[in-house]
C-alpha cells in the first residue's frame, strides 16, 4: 500500500445558499447552513468538502460566493465547488471567492476548449472534470455514455473517450459519477471504475451508490484514489470515521485525525 | 483589526489562493497582513510566498512585483520568508516544468534553495492528497509525531536527495530536508537559515498545517 491516504470526500447540495438534503449533525445549530456543514465535516475527518451547486439562477450565484467565502474563511481543508460552471470568469470567480477547485461538467461537454482555456489560466490543479456516466443501448465504444444536466440527457458520447480527452486538455482530476448506482446505496459502480482507471493516470474520485461503509474498499481496490458521498453522510446513516476504519481495515491508507479531548 | 503576534505579510504578486493562506496564518497567531506593498513586506517580522499554478507563470508575477528582490535582501538579512507549493519552488534553482507544454527549456528560479523541479514519475499525476512525511532531523518545523499527514497537490518537485549527476553534494550545514515519497523521494520542505517552504499546503492541511504554520512563528 502506498503512503498516500486515500480521500473520504462528503459532498454538499447547496441551493440559495442552504444546504438541500437535511442534514443531521449533533451539536448542529443550523443543520441547513453550508459553512457549518462544512465545518463539521471537516471536524470529522472528511479530506475534502465539495459543493454542489443546484441553484439554477443567476441570482442564486452571488450567495453562492458569499457562502464558499464564508466556508474557505472557517474550513480548513480543500474546496472544490462546481454547479453552473460555464466560464473563464465563472472559474474566476469562484477561486477568488475562496474555492480551491472548480468542476466542470455539462459546459464542458457542449464546450471542450473551456477545459484548456481553464488549465491555461490557472493550471490543472484547479480542475476538476466532472463526468455523469451510464450504461446505454447506444453504440458507445465502452458502453458508457456521458449524461449531462444532473444525469438527464444521455449525449452519446463515449464515457471514457471524454475522460481521455479531459485528460489531455489539462484536468488535474476526474470526479466520477455512476448515474446507474446513485441514489441505490447498493455500492459503487465498480465496472465503471474499473474501466475508468483503465484509461487515465489522473486522480480519481469515486461518487455514487454508496451505502454503507464496506462499500467503500472495493472502490479503492477497482482503482479510485477518492471516494465521494453525499446522502449517507447528510441523513447520518454513516460518519466519515465510519468510512476510514473500514477502509483502514482493509489495508488502505486513510488520514487519521490525533485524538482530541471530548 | 487588532491582533497579537509577530507581523506576516503574505505578498499578493496575484498567485494562490491568498484567503486560505491568511486565514491559517491568523488562527496560528500571526498579525496576518496581505500586501503588495514591498515596503511592507520588507519590514514585516515574516514573509509569506504562496504560490499555485505553473511554475513559470508564478515566476514571472513575482518578479513584476518586485519579488525577487524583496525575497533576496531578506535572505540577506536573515529575515524569514515561508514559500508555499510553488512559492517555495521558485527560490529553488529552476524547474523543468514549462508553460506551453512545448519546449524543454528549463526555468529559472532565485536559487536560494538547492534543487532542480522534475515531473513526478508516479502512476496516478498529479500527487494529491494527504500525504505522510519523513521530519529532517533537527527541523524547526516539525515535530516527530508519528502519522502526520499534509495536503499536496502538484506534478513537480525536487527529487531528494538530487540525482547524482545533476548535482554536486550540498555542502549546507544548516540545511534541512523533510522528504516524501510519491514515486521517488522529493523535498516537502526545507529549512535553509531564515528560508523555509513546502511542497504542500499548510494552510489546506487541516490543524497539522495550523501546527506547523505556529511552529513557524515561533521561529520568528
Amino acid at each position: 500500500m502506498t503512503a498516500l491516504a486515500v480521500r473520504v470526500i462528503a459532498c454538499l447540495d447547496v441551493h440559495d445558499g442552504r444546504v438541500v438534503k437535511g442534514v443531521r449533525f449533533r451539536d448542529l445549530v443550523d443543520a441547513g447552513d453550508p459553512v457549518a456543514s462544512a465545518g463539521a465535516y471537516a471536524t470529522a475527518g472528511a479530506d475534502e468538502v465539495v459543493f454542489l451547486d443546484v441553484s439554477a439562477s443567476r441570482e442564486s450565484r452571488g450567495t453562492l460566493l458569499d457562502t464558499v467565502a464564508a466556508t474557505a474563511a472557517e474550513v480548513g481543508i480543500p474546496l472544490t465547488v462546481g454547479g453552473g460552471v460555464r466560464s473563464v470568469d465563472d472559474v474566476d470567480t469562484l477561486l477568488r471567492a475562496g474555492a480551491d477547485k472548480v468542476s466542470i461538467n455539462t459546459a464542458a461537454m457542449a464546450d471542450p476548449l473551456l477545459l484548456t482555456r481553464v488549465a491555461d489560466r490557472f493550471g490543472c490543479q484547479v480542475l476538476v472534470l466532472s463526468v455523469d456516466a451510464r450504461r446505454c443501448a447506444r453504440a458507445t465504444g465502452s458502453g458508457f455514455e456521458v449524461t449531462t444536466h444532473g444525469g438527464m440527457r444521455g449525449t452519446g458520447v463515449d464515457a471514457l473517450q471524454w475522460i481521455t480527452e479531459g485528460e489531455r486538455r489539462g484536468a488535474g482530476e476526474i470526479l466520477l459519477n455512476s448515474m446507474d448506482a446513485d441514489g441505490t446505496r447498493d455500492g459503487f459502480d465498480l465496472q465503471l471504475i474499473r474501466a475508468a482507471r483503465a484509461v487515465t493516470s489522473l486522480p480519481l474520485i469515486a461518487s455514487g451508490g454508496a451505502g454503507e461503509a464496506g462499500h467503500f474498499p472495493p472502490a479503492v481496490s477497482a482503482g479510485a484514489d477518492a471516494v465521494l458521498a453525499a446522502s449517507v453522510f447528510h441523513f447520518g446513516l454513516l460518519t466519515i470515521p465510519e468510512v476510514k476504519s473500514a477502509l483502514g481495515a482493509a489495508g488502505v491508507s486513510v488520514r487519521v485525525l490525533p485524538a482530541t479531548c471530548h | 483589526m487588532i491582533a497579537a503576534g509577530p507581523p506576516v505579510v503574505v505578498f499578493d504578486y496575484g498567485s494562490g489562493n491568498i484567503r486560505s493562506v491568511a486565514r491559517a496564518l491568523t488562527a496560528a497567531g500571526c498579525a496576518v497582513t496581505v500586501s503588495d506593498d514591498l515596503p511592507t513586506a520588507r519590514s514585516a517580522a515574516g514573509l509569506v510566498v504562496p504560490g499555485v499554478g505553473a511554475f513559470a507563470a508564478c515566476r514571472a508575477a513575482l518578479r513584476e512585483a518586485g519579488g525577487d528582490d524583496l525575497i533576496r535582501e531578506r535572505y540577506a538579512r536573515g529575515a524569514a520568508v515561508l514559500g508555499i507549493c510553488v512559492g517555495m519552488q521558485v527560490m529553488c534553482e529552476g524547474s523543468a516544468e514549462h508553460a506551453d507544454q512545448r519546449d524543454s527549456a528549463d526555468v529559472t528560479g532565485l536559487g536560494l534553495l538547492p534543487g532542480h523541479l522534475v515531473r513526478l514519475t508516479a502512476p496516478i499525476v498529479p500527487h494529491m492528497g494527504w500525504n505522510l512525511i519523513d521530519p529532517a532531523p533537527g527541523s524547526a518545523l516539525f515535530t516527530d509525531e508519528p502519522g502526520q499527514r499534509y495536503y499536496f497537490v502538484h506534478s513537480y518537485a525536487v527529487p531528494w536527495p538530487p540525482p547524482a549527476a545533476a548535482d554536486p553534494p550540498v555542502a549546507d550545514a544548516h540545511l534541512r530536508v523533510t522528504t516524501a515519497d510519491y514515486g521517488g523521494r522529493f523535498i516537502a520542505a526545507i529549512e535553509s537559515g531564515p528560508l523555509a517552504g513546502t511542497q504542500f499546503h499548510p494552510e489546506k492541511s487541516g490543524p497539522a498545517g495550523v501546527a506547523l504554520l505556529r511552529r513557524w512563528r515561533a521561529t520568528l
